[in-house]
């Protein structure tokens, strides 16, 4: 009987939508307890929940017109999948011919700065000042960063985090907001901390990168996961010198006097909005040009082929560290800003969810691509202020991670690339899958 | 020694734990020849490549590479990339390019890769990185010229047959300025035509670029045709070394041959 259910496409694709959507069902609905083992299951289908804000219905009811949903989306793609997609990119083919032309990539990326800039004017929320700084402009600096490391180079840094605790914990440091004294007895503004923080990531970038970037592909990832932790474990252990588990001393805010300017950073969220905004606009225009230009090109080389880059005299190793200091330098400046800005940093705030959440920004926007990028952490970090701000009924923090799995999963399945992908790593993903091209080989680590 | 030579191998053995790749093996490649490496399949020919790259490291002898004005550098202990700028040029025996890029680009990539990295310049794109731009971009389309890619520039190399493939190949190395072109097996997976227009092609690098060249090949037709001289490898050594002549009518040849595959011993006579 099953078997030949199994056996009928449309029977089997409705039995996978049911079954995908019942474990949805149970995983987010409400935890059991010892006594009653089985209630969280029992409740995950009969509590009440709202129909899309239409009427109060058990949740089975709900999920499983989302269950039907889905064998329906999923039946429609099937079946006139090639014509939608065609489609699609016919009515796309104008604004994407467009987006080719220099004037109109300048244009549009005008308006958005210029639209970046009166956001703090148009939404006024507390909440969402703050969430634009401390959620959106430092991730989507970071993700550009990561970026670089990532995309551009091709190298799989777990431990970008170790990065952005050396920034918070140099802002500390050279402001005497930490047991050790500052450099030379002075209390530096926080505003000079900005270039000594991406100046100390950055060489951090070439000590931790020079011996371990010899690794490849798994093998880099598992070292840099350790930087991570070792970086967290010393803010942690060393009381001495940075306080401990009970964080740094208070972190005075910056200020600007020179000349006749005097700018002071309070604690109002859109000052450091503006600065992070204008760090986010440097770094962009950096690393795009970096990587039209030669840099860029061995970066790829590197990535596509290691043995025949360095056949026609590329040093891998030195273009390596490169990418991993100029990466690491936009996570010092975030470091700054968030210590700054929070008056306070601990151990606990450096963790390895963090740099996965980076990296998590970087795949969905589309690896090596800028514009995907920017857009991906826009896209993902919004959403999650949302849900910061008016969590939907039936939504618990502890799903997140849950959500953005799936999330991830879908994009693999229908844009490996990412959101907005880069034109070579769409290609270089097409022909690893036909065989071709040493992407994988890299990947395992395979030497010649 | 003398500066008449290119590269001056003297007793290299190379092992991979238990196995010997390369046992006690000397020979010479004078400036300028066309030099070729024979032997049956698994008798250490890519080794022999790889090391005189920089790629391994042989545990024993010595390779002297006769770089830039007679130069002598000695490669065992040399980083491939390092290499590379000494003036050694090479391909792949499964030809490795990159595959994404176009053939432009594969190539510029060769032509640029010797200039200093220069971040802020490359970031800034000040009138000296321009110029360097232009030279390289100039000098990218005189090699795609040369090799006879000029019309397919902006293809995607992965989309390239085998035989223009290795002219990629012989382009993205000679755009590294080398004195010496190594190749391996450039004639594999080539059909007649793109054989015969091979063979004139690597005469011509040597006769119009001066370039040296060492040549690793199956093909005893292509050899023959254009080896000045020929060293034979079997299981890591040298069985013998001559003029095309000199070799067919060499026993030992014909006997390592024959224990591998009796077609190529055929070909060889
Ligand atoms: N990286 C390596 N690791 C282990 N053994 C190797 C390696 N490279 C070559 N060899 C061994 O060296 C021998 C010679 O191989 P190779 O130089 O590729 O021969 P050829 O090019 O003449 O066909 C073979 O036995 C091969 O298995
Ligand atoms: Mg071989």
């Amino acid at each position: 009987m099953i078997a030949s259910f199994w056996r009928n496409p449309h029977a089997r694709r409705l039995g996978i939508s049911i079954v995908a959507i019942a474990v949805l069902e149970l995983m987010t609905g409400p935890p059991g307890n010892s006594e009653a083992p089985t209630a969280g299951i029992r409740e995950s289908f009969l509590e009440a929940s709202s129909f899309f804000g239409l009427f109060r219905t058990a949740r089975w009811v709900v999920f499983f017109f989302v269950a039907i949903l889905m064998f329906a989306i999923w039946t429609l793609l099937l079946w006139k999948g090639s014509r939608i997609r065609s489609g699609i990119s016919s009515v796309l083919a104008a604004p994407r011919a467009a987006s080719q032309r220099r004037p109109v990539r300048w244009g549009v990326g005008l308006a958005l700065l210029v639209l970046a800039f009166m956001m703090p004017h148009i939404e006024t929320d507390p909440f969402w000042q703050a969430a634009m700084v401390e959620q959106i402009a430092v991730y989507v600096l970071l993700a550009i960063g990561l970026n670089v490391v990532v995309g551009f180079a091709g190298l799989l840094d777990l431990g970008f985090v170790a990065f952005y605790a050396i920034g918070a914990y140099t802002t500390a440091w050279v402001t005497g907001a930490l047991p050790t004294p500052p450099p030379f007895h002075i209390h530096f503004n926080p505003f000079f901390a900005i270039p000594m923080a991406i100046g100390i990531a950055m060489l951090a970038g070439i000590i931790l990168g020079a011996p371990t970037l010899r690794l490849r592909g798994d093998y880099l990832a598992i070292v840099t996961l350790g930087f991570g932790e070792i970086i967290t474990i010393f803010a942690n252990n060393l009381y001495g010198i940075t306080g401990g588990s009970q964080g740094s001393n208070p972190i005075p805010h910056p200020s600007l006097h020179l000349g006749p300017i005097h700018y002071v950073w309070g604690l109002k969220p859109v000052p450091y909005y503006y600065l992070t905004l204008t760090f986010v606009v440097i770094f962009l225009v950096a690393f795009s040009l970096l990587e039209h230009s030669r840099v860029g090109r061995a970066w790829t080389a590197i990535r596509e082929d290691e043995v025949a880059a360095e056949s026609v005299g590329i040093n891998p190793l030195k273009y390596k560290v490169m990418a991993f200091a100029i990466g690491a330098s936009t996570a010092g400046f975030a470091g700054v800003v968030t210590a700054s800005q929070s008056n306070q940093i601990f151990p606990s705030s450096f963790t390895l969810q963090f740099s996965i959440n980076i990296l998590v920004l970087v795949i969905f926007g589309g690896m090596g691509s800028i514009a995907g990028v920017v857009i991906g952490a826009l896209i993902i970090q919004t959403a999650y202020s949302f849900l910061l701000h008016s969590p939907p009924q039936g939504y618990q923090p502890a799903d997140l991670y849950m959500y953005l799995g799936a999330l991830l999963v879908i994009m693999m399945i229908f844009r490996p690339a990412g959101l907005v992908p880069s034109r070579r790593r769409k290609r270089e993903i097409r022909l690893s899958e036909s065989g071709e091209g040493h992407m994988d080989e890299v990947l395992t680590g395979d030497t010649p | 020694m003398t500066s008449d030579l290119i590269f001056d191998v003297q007793n290299v053995t190379l092992r991979f734990g238990g196995v010997i790749s390369l046992s006690d093996v000397s020979l010479n490649h004078k400036r300028g020849e066309i030099l070729a490496v024979i032997g049956p399949n698994g008798a250490g020919k890519t080794s022999l490549f790889n090391s005189l790259t920089g790629v391994y490291q042989p545990q024993e002898g010595s390779i002297t590479f006769f770089g830039r004005n007679a130069k002598p550098i000695s490669i065992i202990g040399k980083k491939a990339h390092r290499v590379s700028t000494a003036g050694v040029a090479r391909t792949f025996q499964a030809s490795r390019m990159f595959s994404a890029l176009t053939t432009f680009e594969n190539v510029k990539i060769g032509a640029e890769s010797h200039r200093g990295i220069g971040v802020l310049g490359a970031m800034v794109k000040g009138p000296a990185t321009r110029r360097g731009e232009k030279m390289s971009d100039a000098r990218t389309i005189e090699l795609l010229d040369f090799v006879g890619l000029r019309d397919k520039a902006n293809t995607i190399s992965a989309s390239l047959s085998y035989g223009d493939r290795r002219r990629l190949e012989i382009a993205r190395g000679l755009a590294t300025n080398p004195q010496v072109l190594l190749l391996d097996e450039p004639a594999a997976g080539t059909n007649p035509a793109e054989k015969i227009q091979l063979t004139q092609l690597i005469r011509k690098v040597r006769d119009e670029m001066g370039v040296s060249i060492l040549l690793i090949e199956h093909d005893m037709k292509l050899v023959m045709a254009l080896a000045e001289r020929l060293y034979v490898l079997n299981f890591g050594s040298v069985i013998a070394e001559g003029t095309p002549d000199e070799i067919r009518a060499n026993a030992a040849v014909v006997e390592a041959y024959l224990g591998s595959t009796t077609s190529d011993a055929e070909e060889l006579k």
